[in-house]
């Protein structure tokens, strides 16, 4: 419900460069990826791409710093903070979706498609398709082993991966502690429980890394390797990048505290990235459960 | 950078900024809802220039316009360039404009990210407008791109499509958790959410469907990149995928989206027939539960859509009487708007008309769709004809209609002057006739066989076609008649009142026409 008065920002030039700097991105990697495999590869439109992904970055931080000021300045009620709050939690909620797609796409192809595929059911007709094909999961050997060469093996879950599991549920108590340190405003202990956040977070994916450097040229675990690597990469690799763009972000959160940017009532940034690190961290635990275990 | 007050003071004396600067910077939540609403109105006529020459090439059998290739490019665009950038855009614009009014806010919740939503738009589609002109020509594998149509035998233009649909998917998730945080958040004291008006009540449960589903379209469309460039087999049996799989996620996506671009009508023409009839709205709270339980039971019917690719008999019994299910709901809203009327001192001014064409006419592809949904008679029905005049239905004299008598509804509260009302009139019988005589042809045909997406037809279907076509081009054709209204309730000063309609109810029509620059700065109490 309203209070008496509203915060309406002035014009903005941002957003207008942001869409054209997302446009450079996509036309640029709509041209560089079509060029893959051709002789020539299109330097225009990496070109393109880079560019318009350098001045993203540069706008996010513009708009960014213009909104840290505004919030500094005092500008924003309780209000526009629930805004705020809603807006994050609603942009998780997006994100939770867009896992589920690729979540939904391993149960089909695990419980349904792969089994149909071996001539289980009444429908299942399709192994005529491919006669002696059989239905197994993690699938090693599939269809057509010529195109799409299954891999030799698979990652074991109790070693690289039970350490990232480990890794990623400590950094979410280690987010937590500097939280409750903010609360009671004790700096040094917010900064070092972030700090600790942060290497944590940065040592996951360094490991995870280096399980695909392993999965690549030791295991034949490829994009090639048929639907297991494909759901396999999909996931991880996904959830890789949101957890190298949740580190970015508490990277930003950690200075923002040294330059004392928090105070124990209002801090709703550092909220913000606390909730979407714990995010981060479930959709680990499913895939700890359904890619690597199970 | 004053106190909060000062803010709000200089605010109200500033009135828009000067030259293009004004709709490139703009964090108005009013100049961003006309934007959206030009863009959509570029979009309808661009789309609607490619149904054109689809009906064109369609008036006879054979093929006389275009090669077959191209025929196809142009169902695809059409039906991309309408469900994206006609009807979802226009949508959000309404939204733009009255949500705000309707709540009594001052804006929306968070006014860059709004101008961000919209700015995205017009360049997502001139990247895809521009695929027509690329090598190998535009996506040629219909709006719903399965795989592998859509992958292994893909025009290379196929990367770019996926791009304009991230940007798409990007500006529609962020348009809707604006419209999300600015209900839940914005509203006026003693505007609980119960005293909502219903067009502010479909559009909350729209948001929560796209912010749901949006991001599975992305997930679909990833792995279609993957599949075509770096070589993964999510849609490939060879390598253990599963073409089915593409239409599952897909259709997952794809029924909420056809919700999204029903919901919001069904608000609009809740707020009109009440205006119309004089009475208040025939059992409100009926009316939101109903729509909620449409938006939930759309995640659980999208195999109906793919009755025939070969499920097993349990899951075409479920989908089957869960898709009727939504009859239910679907019916209490028809009888509720039937109730509203029901000894109302009624007037049939154009956005009345175009309510009251929109429960009839959409009932009708809500019937059609019952009939769809019966799995048997489905394998019947399955890509022909009958299909598209089913959702042409739902989707013409149901949602276009709905953002014409929208646009006729509001357009005093927005530009202060009234509309032509004779015009409106001729506009809104021309599409209706024009309208009746395009789709419902399509009924026979489909029954009697007739496939879609082919540029070519048996003998037996081209005394319907002729019917068809020479429909389109008169529903065409009347829009000009849209575009003249407008501009010229634009130009013309016939001015009007405040509550411009007088039986209209709500804090829109407490405000002046045209609503100034700046509304409820200070919130209004609502009793």
């Amino acid at each position: 419900m309203s209070t008496q008065s509203y915060y309406v920002p002035h014009q903005s030039r941002w957003p207008i460069l942001a869409s054209l700097s997302l446009f450079l991105m996509a036309i640029g990697a709509g041209g560089y990826i079509n060029s893959l495999g051709k002789e020539e590869v299109s330097g225009f439109s990496g070109f393109s791409l880079l560019i318009g992904a350098l001045f993203l970055a540069a706008i996010l931080v513009g708009w960014f710093r213009n909104v840290i000021k505004e919030s500094m300045a005092g500008m924003y009620s309780d209000q526009m903070d629930k805004s705020f709050r809603w807006g994050m939690s609603w942009f998780i909620f997006s994100e939770v979706m867009f896992f589920a797609a690729f979540f939904g796409a391993l149960f089909y192809v695990r419980n349904l498609a792969v089994p149909w595929l071996g001539g289980e059911g009444e429908k299942g007709i399709s192994n005529m398709l491919w006669q002696g094909f059989e239905a197994q999961w993690p699938l090693m050997s599939t269809p057509d082993m010529e195109t799409f060469p299954g891999p030799k093996e698979i990652i074991d879950p109790w070693h690289i991966p039970l350490l990232n599991t480990v890794l990623l549920l400590s950094s979410s108590v280690t987010v937590t502690l500097a939280h409750h340190a903010l609360r009671k405003n004790k700096r040094d202990a917010i900064v070092i429980w972030l700090a600790a956040t942060i290497l944590l977070g940065a040592v996951f994916v360094y490991f995870q890394a280096e399980e695909y450097v392993v999965a690549y040229e030791e295991l034949g675990l490829t994009l090639h390797a048929g639907i297991y690597g494909a759901t396999f990469f999909i996931l991880t690799g996904f959830h890789g990048l949101h957890v190298t763009l949740g580190t970015f972000m508490l990277l930003v959160i950690w200075v923002r505290v040294m330059r004392g940017h928090f105070n124990p009532d209002h801090h709703f940034g550092f909220e913000a990235v606390s909730w979407y690190w714990h995010f981060v961290d479930v959709v680990w635990v499913g895939l700890f459960l359904f890619v690597y275990i199970l | 950078m004053g106190t909060l007050e000062q803010t709000v003071e200089t605010e109200e004396h500033h009135g828009p900024a000067r030259g293009i600067t004004r709709w490139l910077y703009t964090t108005n939540h009013k100049d961003i809802g006309t934007m959206y609403l030009w863009f959509s109105l570029i979009m309808f006529l661009l789309g609607g220039c490619m149904a054109l020459s689809i009906r064109a090439e369609l008036f006879q059998p054979g093929l006389q316009l275009m090669a077959p290739n191209f025929f196809n490019q142009m169902t695809t665009m059409h039906g991309l360039i309408m469900v994206f950038g006609a009807v979802m855009p226009a949508f959000v614009g309404l939204a733009n404009w009255m949500v705000p009014l309707m709540i009594g806010a001052p804006d929306m919740a968070l006014p860059r990210m709004n101008n961000w939503s919209f700015w995205i738009l017009p360049f997502a589609f001139s990247m895809m407008v521009s695929t027509l002109f690329m090598e190998g020509g535009a996506p040629n594998f219909g709006w719903t791109f399965y795989a592998p149509l859509s992958t292994t035998y893909a025009p290379p233009s196929v990367t770019f499509f996926i791009f304009a649909v991230h940007m798409m998917g990007i500006s529609s998730i962020m348009g809707a958790i604006n419209i999300i945080a600015t209900i839940l958040n914005l509203r006026a004291p003693g505007m609980t959410m119960m005293k909502l008006p219903l067009f502010v009540w479909t559009w909350l449960i729209t948001a929560f469907l796209l912010i749901a589903v949006m991001p599975v379209l992305a997930g679909v469309v990833t792995m279609m990149l993957m599949d075509i460039h770096f070589g993964t087999s999510f849609f490939n049996a060879a390598g253990g995928g599963d073409p089915v799989l593409f239409q599952h996620v897909f259709w997952f996506f794809g029924h909420p989206e056809v919700y999204i671009m029903i919901l919001p009508a069904f608000g609009i023409v809740s707020q009109i027939i009440p205006t119309f009839a004089r009475k208040k709205l025939f059992g409100y709270a009926s009316m939101v539960y109903a729509t909620a339980s449409i938006a939930f039971l759309s995640f659980i019917v999208w195999a109906h859509h793919m009755f025939t690719v070969g499920m097993p008999l349990a899951g075409e019994l479920f989908f089957m009487f869960s898709t009727m299910l939504i009859a239910v709901p679907t019916g209490v809203k028809v009888f509720n708007w039937v109730a509203t009327m029901f000894r109302g001192s009624m007037t049939f001014e154009t956005p009345m008309l175009f309510a009251l064409a929109f429960v009839v006419l959409f009932t009708i592809g809500g019937f059609s769709g019952l009939m769809l949904a019966i799995a048997p008679a489905d394998f019947q029905y399955h890509d022909t004809y009958f299909v598209v005049a089913h959702f042409h239905y739902v989707l013409v004299p149901g949602a276009v209609f709905s953002i014409m008598a929208g646009v006729y509804y509001w357009l005093p509260k927005w530009t202060g002057n009234m509309y032509h009302e004779g015009m409106g009139k001729l506009h809104f019988w021309l599409s209706f006739i024009g309208v009746n005589i395009t789709f419902f042809p399509m009924h026979f045909v489909g029954l009697a066989g007739m496939p879609r997406r082919i540029p070519d037809y048996a003998l037996q279907f081209a005394d319907f076609n002729a019917v068809a076509s020479v429909g389109a081009f008169i529903f065409g054709l009347s829009q000009l008649l849209l575009v003249y209204n407008v501009i010229q309730c634009i130009r013309v000063k016939r001015h009007t009142t405040a509550q411009v309609w007088e039986g209209a109810e709500g804090l829109e029509w407490t405000v002046p026409s045209p609503a100034p620059y700046h509304t409820f700065a200070q919130p209004p109490l609502v009793k």
